[in-house]
């Protein structure tokens, strides 16, 4: 399972170091999609196991995961708007949402304790991966301040998510 | 027959006994950023709490005991009155990294 890692997460590891690479920066209003983009992931991932879940922890963690991502990203919509910007799709953000569908269909499979599972072992790694995104490359390639200030908030509760999310991991082993 | 000049500290100490609830206090609990501030706090029983989330998010303050358990909506401040008294370790069931004490004093 463990080693079948989500190709999402492969992307998002891919983001950041070929483009440090090339020393090709994000825009802002690419930031922007590839930040509400990965919300939307974890939003799909939730009802799936709101739905599909059987564990009652792995449902309140998947709860706590709609009401803040959705928190999140609505401040971000508020945000591009305050600011006139339009959020620019890109190949990160294509390539994220591709796969995210290939997970969900791929975790639609499976059913009781070993979807509940795979589940929180792809929230853990997918929290990781993000975190790493915005340390490395969304945070620094930031330009404006208040969108910076917004993605440090997003990695603060999402380097929570990933801890709640090893905690319920360990809970439902 | 009680001598007379000892009619008022009987009544001094009834009406200290009556007087005690009325000092009642507010205590403000802060929600910034996922931390809860201050970590520790003092109060006696028949206090009001004022919990307020300066976050976008909807936090909890949940008693690991029982005790209370508030939702405190994003940017928004919630109250509660302290009953019994005790050491009580409470936790944001939605973001279970956030955790404080509160002493009640009786």
């Amino acid at each position: 399972m463990f080693v079948r890692m989500s190709a999402a997460i492969a992307a998002l590891s891919l983001l950041s170091s070929a483009a440090l690479a090339q020393g090709a920066k994000p825009t802002d209003p690419q930031i922007a999609h590839i930040a509400y983009t990965a919300g939307v992931i974890d939003i799909a991932a939730a009802k799936q196991a709101l739905a599909k879940g059987s564990n009652k922890e792995v449902k309140s963690f998947a709860q706590d995961m709609v009401r803040d991502h959705e928190a999140v990203n609505k401040q971000a919509l508020d945000l591009v708007k305050k600011l006139n910007v339009t959020p620019e799709d890109n190949d990160t953000s294509k390539t994220l949402s591709k796969q995210a569908a290939d997970k969900l269909s791929e975790l639609g499979k499976l059913k009781g304790a070993e979807f509940d599972k795979a589940y929180v072992a792809n929230e853990v790694a997918y929290h990781k991966a993000v975190n790493g995104a915005l340390e490395t490359l969304l945070i620094p390639s930031a330009s404006n301040a208040e969108l910076k200030s917004l993605l440090q908030t997003g990695l603060k509760i999402f380097q929570g998510h990933q801890q709640h999310a090893e905690q319920v991991a360990a809970a439902t082993k | 027959m009680m001598p007379r000049h000892y009619l008022p500290i009987v009544a001094t100490l009834t009406f200290g006994a009556i007087a005690v609830p009325a000092h009642a206090a507010t205590v403000q609990i802060v929600m910034e950023n996922l931390v809860i501030s201050p970590a520790e706090v003092s109060a006696r029983a028949g206090d009001t709490i004022e919990w307020i989330n300066k976050d976008i998010f909807a936090h909890t303050a949940t008693a690991r005991n029982g005790d209370f358990d508030v939702t405190i909506p994003p940017n928004k401040t919630a109250t509660s009155v302290l009953g019994k008294p005790g050491t009580v370790e409470y936790y944001c069931r939605f973001h279970p990294n956030m955790k404080a004490v509160l002493t009640v004093a009786p």
